[in-house]
């Protein structure tokens, strides 16, 4: 019965998520009062020593905080206290800005790859040592030729969601059944023609399997990216946090990239059933 | 119009090595059914591809209507063995992307009527909004059948397009196939393993032999009527002659050929007509 098993996977999820919780509230409470200490050398030592506290908050405090900063997302009080909501914009602008570049690019490069065994085998050995670079590696390039640290993060967005997109896109550009080429050429379809309506829908698939690594790899990178640039965006939230010490912030920012990651990627996802097709 | 609908022309096609068929002469008429039978690597395949351009013959030229062909056409409709419908699109969709493309200026619901036309005389009504995944083998091959009739093409090339089909829906389908093309006029070019299918559909069957440098042996004119019916076929007289013909060559003839024509001289332009029958035949 598929009903029953959501609903007990379901309780199974609940029951994880309170054993979590419950261990994180227990590995946070502390453990009381320490002994007697001389009030200058407590001064000193301390919350950790002198109340038995953890640095580390619970699962409160963490809640109070998350609900503190959905409460009032869009605040904007100077350059290093906005709104977690503007943060997550600022990020989310950044990755859709370099990806749809990446789209433009990959895609048209990607068809011409896959059609061409000429320009695939001549394009292949600068794929091959291009796609392992780590997007980070090329920032000080970025910001030497670039000059402006807000457009060198949306380039390493670029450089780093195009690979799986080009490479996806020529390999299913490529690997069209050749029957169904057959068809087109038969039916006298023009090359730009038969590329839209033969070779597109086929490879579809492929190509948003290549658009949804593409976008999980952006956002894992804009938060390291924006950690380098600073200003704005949940990267550098991230990293100023930290630099206060408010470790509440932090696991509540990674609490939030994890929620947005999932949704870019479920709506990815959505599309390629769209454009999926069983044989 | 004089002369035959399509006349192959001293075609040969090499890959690097020996040809797998050279000087190959063949002509066929206008409304005329020919079945082709042969065995693998005999190049029968090959031969269908040339004649719908999506081969090039190393040799030779393939005439139609008059003009060597040079590529694709849409007078050439070829139904495919794996049907190779576009899986995207519905079955209207698909027949209706054949018609587009013969008829770009066409409107749109003009399209559409054509197309609903031929998926009715293939008798899938009713199943024009289902995708290929949704239908049986079957109904796909009709689909594949009703898009290359929706061209109304000069010419119907078949590359053994009921082989992945169960016995049941293969006989079936070659009740529609004979309906269709016999009451069209349609001329058909047939590729098929089966001796049964040859001798029901042809009216003409041309015997290949084996590869490399395979050639044709002989055509076999069919002896039975143009209005055979599958259920009585094999009680015609000339029934056993024709077969016992075909499978003697499929069996032994088509591997011993070159040693039977050794010393004759052979005109490839001109391979002999054969007419099996219950008694013996006298050239006239």
């Amino acid at each position: 019965m598929t009903g029953s098993l959501t609903i007990r996977a379901a309780l199974v999820s609940l029951l994880l998520l309170a054993a979590f919780l419950g261990l994180w509230h227990l590995g946070t409470m502390g453990s009381g009062p320490a002994a007697d200490m001389d009030p200058e050398y407590a001064k000193l030592m301390g919350q950790t020593a002198t109340q038995g506290t953890s640095a580390m908050p619970g699962p409160g405090a963490v809640g109070a905080q998350l609900w503190h900063h959905l409460a009032d997302p869009f605040y904007d009080r100077g350059p290093n206290d906005k709104g977690i909501g503007i943060q997550l914009a600022f990020s989310i602008a950044r990755v859709f800005a370099g990806y749809l570049l990446a789209v433009l690019v990959a895609l048209p490069l990607g068809f011409l790859i896959g059609m061409s065994p000429l320009m695939n085998r001549a394009l292949d050995p600068y794929i091959q040592i291009l796609k392992p670079i780590s997007p980070l590696a090329w920032m000080p390039l970025a910001l030497y030729t670039i000059k402006d640290s807000a457009i060198s993060a949306i380039f390493v967005i670029f450089i780093c969601s195009v690979w799986p997109m080009l490479v996806n896109t020529a390999f299913g550009v490529a690997s069209v059944r050749r029957e169904w080429l057959n068809v087109a050429r038969t039916l006298e379809i023009p090359p730009v023609k038969r590329a839209f309506t033969v070779i597109l829908p086929a490879a579809a698939p492929t190509i948003l399997t290549g658009m949804r690594i593409s976008i999980g790899i952006a956002w894992l990178v804009i938060v390291a990216a924006e950690m380098l640039v600073g200003g704005t965006g949940i990267g550098y939230f991230v990293w100023n946090e930290w630099n206060n010490l408010s470790i509440t912030n932090v696991i509540t920012a990674i609490l939030l990239i994890g929620l947005v990651g999932m949704v870019l990627d479920q709506a990815l996802a959505r599309l390629a059933r769209l454009v999926s097709y069983p044989e | 119009m004089s002369g035959p609908l399509i006349s192959i022309e001293g075609i040969a096609r090499r890959y690097g090595g020996p040809a797998i068929f050279e000087d190959l002469w063949l002509g066929i008429d206008r409304g005329e059914f020919v079945c082709v039978i042969g065995h693998s690597g005999c190049g029968k395949t090959t031969v269908l591809n040339i004649l719908a351009g999506l081969d090039k013959p190393s040799d030779g030229v393939v005439v139609v209507d008059g003009k060597a062909i040079d590529g694709p056409a849409l007078d050439r409709a070829v139904i495919f063995q794996g049907h190779a419908l576009f899986p995207w699109l519905t079955v209207l969709g698909n027949v209706a992307y054949a018609v587009g493309a013969r008829h770009p200026d066409w409107s749109r619901a003009k399209i559409r009527a054509h197309a609903l036309d031929y998926i009715r005389l293939v008798g899938l009504t009713g199943a024009e909004g289902k995708r290929p995944s949704e239908l049986s083998g079957g109904m796909k091959q009709r689909v594949g059948i009703a898009r290359a009739l929706s061209l109304e093409p000069k010419m119907l090339l078949m590359d053994e397009p009921f082989s992945a089909l169960d016995a049941l829906t293969r006989g079936t389908l070659q009740d529609e196939v004979r309906r269709l093309c016999h009451g069209t006029g349609q001329t058909v070019f047939m590729i098929t393993h089966d001796v049964d299918e040859a001798i029901y559909l042809a009216d003409r069957i041309v015997l290949m032999t084996n590869g490399p440098g395979a050639l044709i042996a002989e055509t076999v004119v069919n002896p039975l009527p143009r209005d055979r019916d599958r259920l009585n076929v094999h009680r015609h007289p000339d029934y056993y002659a024709l077969r016992n013909h075909l499978i003697d060559f499929l069996v032994t003839r088509s591997r011993s050929f070159k040693d039977e024509i050794a010393g004759l001289a052979w005109d490839r332009r001109h391979p002999p007509a054969v007419r099996p029958s219950a008694t013996p035949f006298v050239h006239p």
